[in-house]
């Protein structure tokens, strides 16, 4: 196995593939749905924001090893988080995974996993998935999100 | 077909072939290619590279049109291209074959041109659970302009048409039944003479879309009786940009045009236009020259190894293949049709078709991952996605076995 592929299919992503965290419905609070019309990938991301503050936020849908582990590590990294702060983080994930193959990275904690995506473009969409649809998830929008 | 091809032959040179093929002596990561995705399209012999290279290089000019030698010399190419067509499907007449985009073209003109002048509020379209969105959408788009009614026929478990509930579905309501000759994301071959039968024994005109079949085996559209047949160039080794609508003539002959422009006219003053003569009535505007002629060098191509034999070589991988699968564990194929063509969709359980296609292509394995522009279908089989790999004439049985061996590093990183 190359060493490419063992960078981007880690431990740590076939955990969350295989064992999705916050992996359920949050019922009365903000979602939007997100579909990648390339694979197929579809999922929905519930939200509850008190105070502008996550308090709570979890995914259900179906996907690859990589926009399902991306969907749950991003419920685990933004819960506590302000919207901003989501924000924040969100813009630093995109220019993570689309940053050259040489290029350091930022410190992104546990998200660090998928920086193995830089060095296959086209599954760069499989990763930020989860992040677009929080975006419209925020912003109460109801239509689908797409990738394309 | 010919008495020449019940004569038995011997079996494909895949070595000499594969060495007339460029693009597959690569290695991607490393790996030596192993072209499997050929569904999507095909790949394109040195003969069809150095045909269009000789068009651009001595005969590029405008067709139809010009008196100077250059313009003479194009326009008999473009004219040849047609007749190799027509001898390719063996249609009764040249000017029965219309040079389109591709296959998705071929339907789109024949659902406006055709479909705008016979079908009305009320009438219905019989299209089945297994097409590809070109032959569905382009249907679609009719039926909601007319209020027409777009029906559809079932599959089994196998993915074989209900032929009893298609029968069941013709009425006299029904005004054209278009179905696929192979299913780009089955494999099955559907029984079209049958299909084609049963529809004109009701007055039902029939389209079949050989996109998948004319690469994979001979193709007779007067053995078939089928009223429109279209196709792709690219996916029979030939350029992308270019594929054919054959529809019967009193059928053509009858029908509006599809586009305005030039060369589909034979006078034009500002109060009235006279029509040109079919097939030229269909191909408004300076056509694809350059892709006919380099489409009828790769039927010419495979016309001279033989579609028999490129017939029995591809069940016989097809065979080998889907005994090599099936012995993977947790691989299930999608399509386990009786009648197939050399299509091995599959889905592995717990692991996405996407990451499949991934690790695949890191062993130099090309193979495609998703719904096949077959998304009703999928639906239809409960899975969002399924991996497939598909062979033509130049695969081999090492091909096939790097397939395996690639799905046995997908098992390692999701083990």
């Amino acid at each position: 196995m190359s060493t490419e592929l063992q960078e981007l299919y880690q431990e740590v992503i076939l955990d969350h593939n295989r064992r999705p965290r916050n992996f359920r419905t949050i019922e009365g609070g903000r979602k939007a749905e997100g579909y990648n019309p390339l694979c197929g990938d579809r999922l929905t991301l519930y939200l509850r924001v008190d105070d502008d503050v996550i308090t709570d936020v979890s995914f259900q849908g179906s996907g690859c090893a990589i926009s399902k582990a991306s969907a749950s590590l991003l419920t685990e990294n933004v819960k506590g988080k302000t919207i901003a702060q989501a924000e924040a983080l969100f813009n630093r994930f995109q220019q993570m995974i689309t940053a050259p193959v040489d290029a350091s990275l930022d410190d992104l904690g546990k998200l660090s996993v998928l920086g193995g995506v830089r060095q296959f473009p086209v599954r760069v969409k499989c990763a930020s998935l989860a992040w677009h649809t929080l975006r419209a998830a925020v912003e109460a929008r109801d239509e689908l999100v797409s990738t394309e | 077909m010919t008495s020449v091809a019940s004569a038995p032959r011997e079996a494909l040179d895949l070595k000499a072939i594969r060495e007339e093929f460029p693009i597959l002596r690569q290695r991607v990561h490393g790996k030596p290619l192993v072209y499997l995705d050929n569904a999507a399209t095909t790949q394109k012999p040195q003969a069809v590279i150095d045909r269009l290279v000789r068009y651009y290089t001595e005969e590029n000019a405008n067709i139809h049109r010009g008196v100077h030698v250059l313009s003479v010399r194009a326009t008999d190419a473009y004219d040849a291209a047609r007749e190799t067509v027509r001898r390719f499907l063996n249609a009764a007449d040249a000017r029965e074959i219309v040079f389109v985009r591709g296959a998705t073209e071929g339907i789109n003109l024949v659902a406006q041109a055709w479909g705008r002048t016979h079908v009305g509020a009320g009438d219905e379209i019989v299209i089945s659970e297994m097409e590809h969105h070109s032959n569905i959408v382009p249907w679609q788009m009719l039926c909601e302009e007319k209020g027409a009614q777009l029906r559809v026929i079932p599959i089994t478990d196998a993915g074989e048409l209900r032929l009893d509930e298609y029968e069941r579905l013709l009425n006299d309501r029904t005004r054209i039944v278009s179905v696929t000759h192979v299913s780009n994301a089955l494999g099955t071959m559907n029984p079209v003479a049958e299909i084609v039968r049963l529809a004109h024994d009701r007055g039902i005109p029939v389209l079949v879309d050989g996109a998948q079949a004319v690469a994979h085996m001979p193709v007779d559209v007067q053995s078939l009786k089928s009223d429109f047949y279209v196709f792709s160039g690219h996916k029979v080794f030939g350029p992308t940009g270019i594929g054919v609508l054959y529809g019967r003539m009193a059928l053509l002959d009858a029908m509006p045009p599809y586009q305005g422009g030039g060369d589909m006219i034979r006078s034009v003053t500002f109060e009235r236009t006279l029509y040109n003569v079919v097939p030229h009535k269909f191909e408004a505007g300076t056509p694809n020259i350059a892709g006919a002629v380099g489409l009828a060098q790769a039927l010419d191509y495979v016309t001279a190894l033989g579609l028999d034999r490129v017939a029995a070589h591809e069940h016989g991988l097809l065979a080998y293949g889907t005994e090599a699968l099936l012995r993977i564990p947790g691989l299930r194929l999608t399509g386990t049709a009786r009648e197939k063509a050399g299509i091995l969709a599959f889905v592995l359980e717990d692991v996405h078709p996407h990451d499949i296609g991934t690790i695949l292509d890191r062993d130099g394995v090309a193979i495609r991952a998703g719904h096949h522009c077959c998304q009703p279908l999928m639906a239809r089989l409960g899975v969002p996605a399924t991996a497939r790999a598909s062979v033509a004439l130049y695969n081999t049985r090492e091909d096939i076995d790097a397939l395996v061996g690639a799905l046995k590093t997908v098992r390692e990183v999701f083990a």
